[in-house]
């Protein structure tokens, strides 16, 4: 790892106070990608601030039909809420899925969402939520949120500081880990709420988590399993990697959406 | 330099170090607690995993930096009196090791299960909770077995103390 200089923020606006001093600094919170990639010498921020610290960026809380999870929150703190499995037990489930137990422990979900790993878990969950990302400064829809591998509508400054959904009547999610490292080959988050079926592909895509727009449309009218017989998905939309071909990929899509519909 | 304290195995400690130390670094040749081992160093093995704030973590993970003010517990800490902690004893008991390299970090990853689980702890959900700890010469069967042995003492224990 390249030499580099750590900064424990206490606040949100201590931490854009602590970034804005250097042009290469990055935040940091669980770091369970940021460090790992620091020691390979694949990034060398000049300065690190840590958000961890942060207390107004944490917990959970239900109120007036929206759930909110601050940005600072584990991945076992979301596995365990007893308020995230009574008003969204896929998304419990979805992070009892992430990594290891010990990266459960420091992983948070603003980090997941901010980094955009084209194979994490949570993006394809806030897109099936149509889940709203808080940042210091605005809200941001996931629809715009999401804008490519590792690419998202942030600011180079801009901390996320809470994500917040309507629980949804039903939803589910289905991932095919790979066996190495436990990332999505293809995972599918289904959610049938307030605005509709909406679908969250992440591990699958070229260009990273997206919608299955011919999924949504084909559990509108008939939400089970058996209504994604016939949907297909271009394989030339898809990744083709050591792990697996996109015609591989996309059969995985199909199948991880019916056992997430079932599931759900 | 940055200079940072914890409390490790109970005693404040503290030392000078490079903001890019890592913490297993700082426990092995900063303190001398040589029982966590680096094996992968890509946070896949688990052979460095330590408790921070009663919580397992991969300290080739984490920065010391990062660690500082905190409560680290390693596999040193275990031991009481000269007693083994009872997963130590039950990892001798069900022959849990070959060659012993990842056994600080299963032990420190079962306690943690086993804080987590209690008595509830069965074998599924052993052998998931055991996804980020490799071991190499594959006896994961034994190790599995002393878990749930230690599982089944410790609850046996905690009952009998209410």
């Amino acid at each position: 790892m390249y030499a580099t200089n750590y900064h424990r923020a206490s606040s949100v606006a201590d931490a854009l106070r602590l970034k804005g001093a250097s042009d290469e600094a990055k935040y940091v919170s669980g770091g369970m990608t940021l460090i790992p990639t620091m020691k390979q010498r694949l990034a060398a921020p000049s300065d690190l601030v840590d958000l961890r610290h942060i207390a107004e960026m944490k917990g959970i809380t239900v109120s007036g039909g929206r759930v909110r999870i601050g940005a600072g929150t584990t991945h076992a703190e979301v596995a365990q809420s007893a308020e995230i499995k009574a008003a969204c037990p896929a998304l419990a489930h979805l992070a009892s899925l992430i990594g290891d137990p010990q990266v459960r422990h420091m992983g948070t979900i603003g980090g997941s969402i901010a980094n955009n790993d084209p194979a994490a878990d949570y993006p394809s969950a806030m897109l099936a939520l149509a889940a709203t990302i808080v940042t210091d400064r605005r809200e941001i829809a996931a629809d715009d949120f999401f804008t490519g591998l590792f690419e998202t509508a942030l600011q180079d400054d801009e901390i996320v500081v809470a994500v917040t959904f309507a629980p949804p009547e039903r939803a589910g999610y289905s991932k095919f880990p790979n066996p190495a490292s436990r990332y999505a080959m293809t995972g599918v988050f289904v959610a049938k709420g307030p605005g509709g079926v909406r679908v969250g592909v992440t591990g699958a895509g070229a260009n990273g988590v997206f919608r299955h727009a011919a999924m949504e449309a084909a559990l509108t009218g008939n939400f089970s399993a058996q209504a994604l017989s016939g949907v297909t998905t271009d394989p030339s939309e898809l990744l083709s990697d050591i792990h697996g071909s996109a015609e591989y990929r996309a059969n995985l899509v199909n199948v991880m959406a019916r056992r997430a519909v079932a599931a759900a | 330099m940055t200079k940072v304290s914890m409390t490790v195995n109970g005693r404040q400690v503290s030392g000078d170090v490079e903001d890019r130390t890592l913490l297993v670094h700082f426990i092995r040749d900063r303190l001398g607690l040589t029982g966590t081992h680096v094996g992968c160093d890509t946070s896949q093995c688990g052979a460095c995993v330590v408790h921070m704030d009663g919580k397992a973590i991969k300290s080739c993970s984490t920065l010391a930096v990062q660690a500082a003010g905190s409560s680290i517990t390693t596999i040193e800490g275990l031991a009481k009196d000269g007693e083994l902690h009872p997963v130590q004893a039950a990892f001798k008991a069900n022959h849990g090791l070959q060659c012993g390299f990842c056994t600080p970090g299963m032990v420190m990853a079962a306690v943690d299960m086993i804080n987590r689980h209690g008595g509830n702890l069965d074998e599924a959900t052993v052998r998931e909770n055991l996804e980020g700890n490799i071991c190499r010469c594959t006896g994961y069967h034994n190790i599995v077995k002393a878990i749930l042995a230690a599982a089944a003492e410790m609850s046996a224990g905690r009952q009998a103390a209410e």
